[in-house]
């Protein structure tokens, strides 16, 4: 439907980005754009041209923290059937990961989404089913379509969604690296819109551009952020209008409103970050896996939780160095037998680093 | 292709070829010659739509005018600048 793949529009681009001779740093919080950025080789023209493409924390199994996971393995040990996407069983624990639960032969199911996990809880009435809700705002409708459902008294979340735009705030109000424009999730947008993200131009004099998956739809981006420096203009501009509209998706919006409120949470490598994660309201407790099974995982809420060791999953997502720069990337750790949750997930910045390894 | 669990925040285009109102399903095309149930309690939609698939459920439409709206500008900003 679709032909975004214009080779000469693309060298077109990259060539007149090169003459404006500049020295900029821009960052995406998505493990898509990274995949486009790396797999094409964007990342490498882009730093010819003078460009620095980073991946913030876009990447939701990377930001779920060490205490979410041992959450489900609490759960597991405890009997649960544990179901979750399929990078986050992988997600090493302080210990030992859900994988190696489910070889110790613990009830660990990877699932395609909450709808596959209802199912599970309906053909086992005997059992209970806690599903690892996992994801940003691309992710959140869908869990909470499925309770708005009223799945069975055997079924409930652990909830771990979080939410973008104050997360970037944080990154930004960390002052830890320099941003000179903003590139955002096209997925996420097609749910929250484009006004979420417009305090942050209007505060801080960033320019952003949500931006589609093609090569063509990031090297546009990049090509419209710089126009905005030049003008001295900051805004949100959409260039992924064949899928993003301005107010969002408003019907996902109203079944998100409808199941969950606003809360802040912890993310992987950050502070906790105020009004960037999800709970559901009380009028939804019975599917509140944190609620229900309370006592299962009640040692876990003071305990403090270590990274792995070496592993430097925190400053990578807070943008501070790339998966190269990182002592343990290709040493010891690997897709195979990963260390830290980037190099586990399909959207993590090493995974994807690793995987085009042999393209350059 | 398989469309599998690991993928938290992709999402990929797909055409609505089957509605069942009754509980909110379709069967989208994802033009390879795969075929799935999808839920679209999330999306008002119709036969022959384009849409985006995520985790089992439809999140938006994909809206083909705007698509060509894009390339469009694209192919004039640049038109613009050899122009220059």
């Amino acid at each position: 439907m679709f032909s975004l793949n214009d080779n000469k529009l693309a060298h077109e681009i990259v060539s007149n980005i090169k003459k404006k001779k500049i020295n900029l740093k821009f960052m995406h919080v998505c493990g898509t754009h990274q995949d486009t950025l790396v797999k094409h080789g964007l990342d490498f023209f882009l730093k010819d041209c003078g460009i620095e493409i980073g991946q913030g924390p876009g990447c939701p199994v990377c930001v779920t923290t060490p205490k979410e996971i041992e959450e489900m393995i609490f759960l597991a040990k405890n009997g649960k059937i544990v179901t979750t996407f399929g990078d986050m069983i992988r997600v090493p624990g302080e210990k030992k990961s859900l994988q190696n639960l489910k070889t110790e032969g613990y009830d660990i199911r990877t699932v395609y989404g909450i709808e596959d996990a209802v199912l599970i809880a309906k053909s086992n009435p005997d059992k209970e089913i806690v599903f690892m809700a996992v994801g940003f705002e691309t992710t959140a409708p869908t869990t909470a379509s499925a309770i708005l459902k009223n799945p069975p008294e055997n079924f409930s979340i652990l909830c771990c969604h979080r939410t973008i735009p104050f997360a970037l705030k944080t990154i930004i109000d960390m002052g830890e690296l320099k941003i000179d424009g903003l590139i955002e999730p096209g997925h996420v947008s097609t749910i929250i819109g484009i006004e979420p993200y417009e305090f942050i131009s209007r505060e801080y004099n960033i320019p952003q551009v949500i931006a589609g998956f093609e090569p063509i739809d990031i090297l546009m981006g990049v090509w419209m952020l710089i126009i905005q420096i030049e003008q001295n203009s900051p805004f949100v501009q959409n260039e992924y209008s064949r899928a993003v509209k301005r107010d969002g998706n408003i019907k996902a919006q109203k079944v998100m409103n409808k199941v969950f409120e606003v809360c802040d949470v912890k993310w992987r490598g950050f502070p906790i970050i105020p009004k960037s994660g999800l709970v559901l309201k009380n009028d939804f407790d019975q599917y509140d896996s944190r609620k229900k099974f309370e006592d299962d995982i009640i040692d876990l809420q003071n305990y403090k939780f270590k990274e792995p060791k070496g592993c430097r999953c925190g400053e990578l997502l807070r943008g501070l160095i790339s998966p190269r720069e990182c002592p343990l990337f290709g040493v010891k750790c690997f897709p195979d037998n990963p260390i830290g949750p980037c190099m586990v997930s399909i959207e993590g910045s090493c995974n994807i680093e690793f995987k085009y390894l042999k393209n350059k | 292709m398989i469309y599998n669990q690991k993928i938290v925040c992709l999402a990929i285009p797909g055409k609505i070829i089957k509605i069942d109102d009754k509980d909110d399903s379709a069967t989208v095309d994802y033009g390879d010659g795969t075929k799935r149930m999808i839920n679209i309690s999330l999306v008002d939609v119709k036969i022959g739509d384009y849409v985006l698939v995520h985790a089992g459920f439809a999140i938006e439409k994909l809206d083909e005018v705007e698509a060509q709206k894009t390339l469009d500008l694209f192919r004039e900003m640049l038109s613009d600048l050899e122009g220059k």
